[in-house]
């Protein structure tokens, strides 16, 4: 690496009011703000977005996929969290 | 079989995309690391032969579109860029391998503009060729690949339209644009078919990038698609094909067509196309004149944190 390489930035982009901010990819910038204004001229060339978040990719913290199974696990086996779960006779209205 | 190799293999039988972080066999991270730099280099160089003509587009609305196609190129290289940093390439060390010629970018970006007719043709056909060889790819294996493929199809059919407008512009003025548009077919079309690859029988990789769906159609196949698509746009156009065994066959519902100067694609890739020398040392002058911008910012975002901390 050289030593003019700039930090990685991830980069997540809200599409339009109402729906959340997507992660997108990533570039390299020198600041955060060079980060923001890259991100604009880089992901969001045709109005794909109406707000832009970068984050230091050093500073994201991620599941690891090597412990994918069992850091999932304990959601697995409570299938009462879903409703179709509970029988209800089809009469019942409105539920 | 490990477990993860396992995992691997599963993944991609259930046609489920591999992403970042998940366990890989190394060749499969070395080919798609180099599959996907080649891709953004072939982005990164390809600004030039059309850059070339922005100064001199002959009026302000060809120059805004021209400029706007350029530069999405580079948002193209961009986002390919990074996603070959995914796999844990480092973006210094590809832009080294680029302009040290130890990492190859497509051939078709070998050859000079001549005239603003080869701006249309290289819109029509070159991305064109482009499109053919990426539609797929939005279906590649690698996760990361694949969604950086779909948004550059998206972008690239208003670089073909743009292309294809501009010579249909062409065709309708004096018989010298012409002359010219037919003379940068005559041109441009062997090299865009050469943008396929080799043949199907002296590709030796294929079987195993199909096999991991990092690739989903062979060479020949997507040479065929991209003839038959273009037959109807060249008589449409009103220019010829420079290709006298071009015709229709019935029994195989293709078009047939002439003999591929292969020699002429190994010429050009191994560095003795009419441009090679001059795409690297561009890209190279770009990247070693750039160097102090990229100290300045260095020094201004360490002074500028050091302050927010203090």
């Amino acid at each position: 690496m050289s030593k003019n390489s700039w930090p990685l930035y991830e980069v997540f982009v809200r599409g339009k009011r109402g729906l959340n901010h997507v992660h997108v990819g990533s570039l390299h910038a020198a600041d955060d703000e060079m980060a923001v204004h890259h991100a604009r001229d880089l992901y969001t060339r045709r109005n794909e977005g109406v707000s832009i978040w970068v984050v230091k990719a050093a500073d994201i913290t991620a599941s690891s996929p090597d412990e994918k199974d069992p850091f999932f696990e304990p959601s697995g086996d409570k299938v009462y969290r879903h409703p179709t779960f509970y029988e209800i006779p089809d009469d019942v209205p409105h539920m | 079989m490990t477990d993860l190799r396992q995992h691997f293999e599963d993944t991609i039988a259930a046609d489920h995309r591999i992403e970042p972080r998940d366990w890989v066999p190394d060749a499969y991270r070395k080919t798609m690391i180099r599959q996907i730099a080649q891709h953004a280099h072939s982005e990164i160089i390809g600004m030039q032969p059309e850059g070339e003509w922005i100064t001199r587009a002959p009026s302000l609305r060809r120059k805004a579109i021209l400029l706007a196609k350029v530069q999405d190129e580079a948002g193209h290289g961009l986002y390919l860029y990074s996603a070959a940093e995914t796999l844990g390439a480092d973006r210094g060390d590809l832009t080294e391998m680029l302009i040290s010629g130890r990492q190859k970018y497509s051939s078709i970006f070998n050859y000079p503009t001549l005239t603003f007719a080869d701006v249309g043709v290289i819109g029509w056909l070159v991305d064109g060729a482009a499109i053919c060889n990426q539609v797929p790819l939005c279906r590649s294996s690698y996760g990361p690949y694949a969604r950086g493929m779909i948004r550059i199809c998206k972008e690239e059919s208003f670089h073909q339209r743009q292309g294809y407008e501009l010579l249909l512009t062409l065709m309708r003025g004096t018989q010298a644009q012409r002359d010219m548009v037919q003379d940068a077919v005559n041109r441009w079309w062997w090299p865009s078919l050469m943008m396929f690859g080799p043949p199907d029988d002296a590709s030796p990789n294929t079987e195993q990038s199909m096999a991991w769906k990092i690739k989903r159609h062979t060479n020949d196949e997507l040479r065929q698609r991209f003839v038959d698509m273009s037959v109807p746009q060249a008589e449409k156009l009103g220019v010829t094909l420079p290709d006298p065994l071009l015709k229709w066959n019935s029994d195989r519902q293709h078009h047939d067509f002439g003999p591929i100067d292969w020699d002429e694609l190994k010429r050009v890739i191994s560095g003795d196309g009419p441009c090679n020398a001059e795409r690297i040392a561009n890209r190279r002058r770009a990247h070693e004149d750039g160097d102090w911008v990229r100290e300045a910012a260095m020094a201004h975002a360490a002074k500028h944190s050091g302050k927010a901390v203090a």
